[in-house]
């Protein structure tokens, strides 16, 4: 069986659903009319949501961004104080903070095109209720009428399709839209705890060791820097004491 | 023919298409089976393009039912596999 029969199948199961809900068309018509708004209150809580997990997201990367000026700070605090220890420390986050950063942008990304598409949905499903609303009350009022009966199977299936695709995209938008805010509330709370390597650490081993080493490289690549800028002696031959050190 | 690609939108396409459509549509299945995700993508773009370029769009006051609905271009392998049920692909 094939993707397109399954989702056509997929599809008219769930039209057929909502055709079996009532036993007069006319009955049918005004349910799914009814439906069909509330269909439209979803789709625009919909946006409402992703627009709210959207800006949490861009609000998380900016604070990300002022973590990472202020370990940099630290880091460069440390270093004057000759805690070059500490200021490894605060780089690794800084490091850790920055990745952190990377793997935001691509869902925020995201996260705009999903708003996008739930707002040209939204646009084509207001046309096509205002559409069946006047076509309802044509054919309620013809409804003795053979061809009349024709037209409301017609326009129902029609219809119901269109409300089952809207609520599958619905459902998708807000799947997405609860993982990522899932997300947002883990790094909250490691952004809190100070320990943010843990997420973004890849799972697989190899790949860690190999993050590890460019996050060490990097790190010490810093360290170098800010010693400079600071004046303070470069690491190459260790590091002589003065008198009364 | 009336075909709707899903969370888009419906096309009026002449039937010649079919055959193009089918024909990707089995090679979709082969790469779902393969569980080749990139290859995956890749011919479901293909396949919607089809529809787009060939099809005109229907317009929204009017509300037909469609023959063939094919899913999101945007779905990945996994939410694909979840339209089959028990998620496994039988032929």
């Amino acid at each position: 069986m094939g993707l397109i029969s399954r989702m056509s199948t997929v599809i008219k199961s769930k039209v057929n659903d909502l055709l079996n809900r009532a036993e007069d068309p006319r009955q049918t018509m005004d349910y799914a009319y009814q439906r069909q708004l509330e269909h439209l209150r979803d789709v625009r809580r919909g946006i409402v949501e992703v627009v709210a997990a959207r800006r949490r997201l861009e609000l998380q990367a900016a604070e990300l961004k002022q973590n990472t000026s202020k370990l940099d700070d630290q880091a460069r605090r440390a270093l004057a104080a000759g805690r070059e220890d500490l200021a490894r420390l605060a780089l690794e986050r800084k490091q850790a903070a920055l990745q952190q950063i990377q793997s935001l942008d691509p869902q925020i990304a995201e996260l705009e095109q999903q708003q996008e598409k739930l707002s040209e949905t939204e646009q084509r499903l207001t046309a096509k209720v205002e559409a069946f609303r006047t076509q309802k009350e044509v054919i309620k009022a013809q409804y003795s009428a053979a061809e009349a009966q024709v037209k409301i199977g017609e326009s129902l299936t029609g219809l119901s399709e269109e409300m089952a695709d809207v609520g599958m995209a619905v459902d998708r938008a807000q799947e997405k839209t609860q993982q990522l805010q899932a997300r947002a509330g883990a790094i909250d709370e490691l952004v809190s705890a100070g320990t943010l390597e843990e997420i973004a650490a890849p799972s697989d081993t190899v790949e860690r060791e190999l993050a590890k080493i460019t996050v060490t490289q990097s790190v010490d690549r810093e360290l170098e820097q800010m010693k400079q800028q600071l004046g303070l002696p470069q690491p190459q031959p260790p590091r002589q004491l003065k008198e009364g050190e | 023919m009336i075909v709707r690609i899903a969370n888009e939108g419906q096309y009026r396409v002449d039937s010649g298409a079919l055959d193009e459509i089918n024909e990707i549509d089995s090679r979709i299945t082969a790469a779902m089976a393969r569980n080749d995700g990139a290859e995956f993508r890749r011919l479901l773009g293909q396949m919607v393009e089809v529809v787009r370029s060939r099809g005109k769009p229907v317009p929204p006051h009017e509300i037909v039912e469609s023959d063939l609905v094919l899913p999101s271009p945007d779905i990945s392998l996994d939410e694909a596999r979840r339209l089959f049920p028990g998620g496994e692909l039988l032929p």
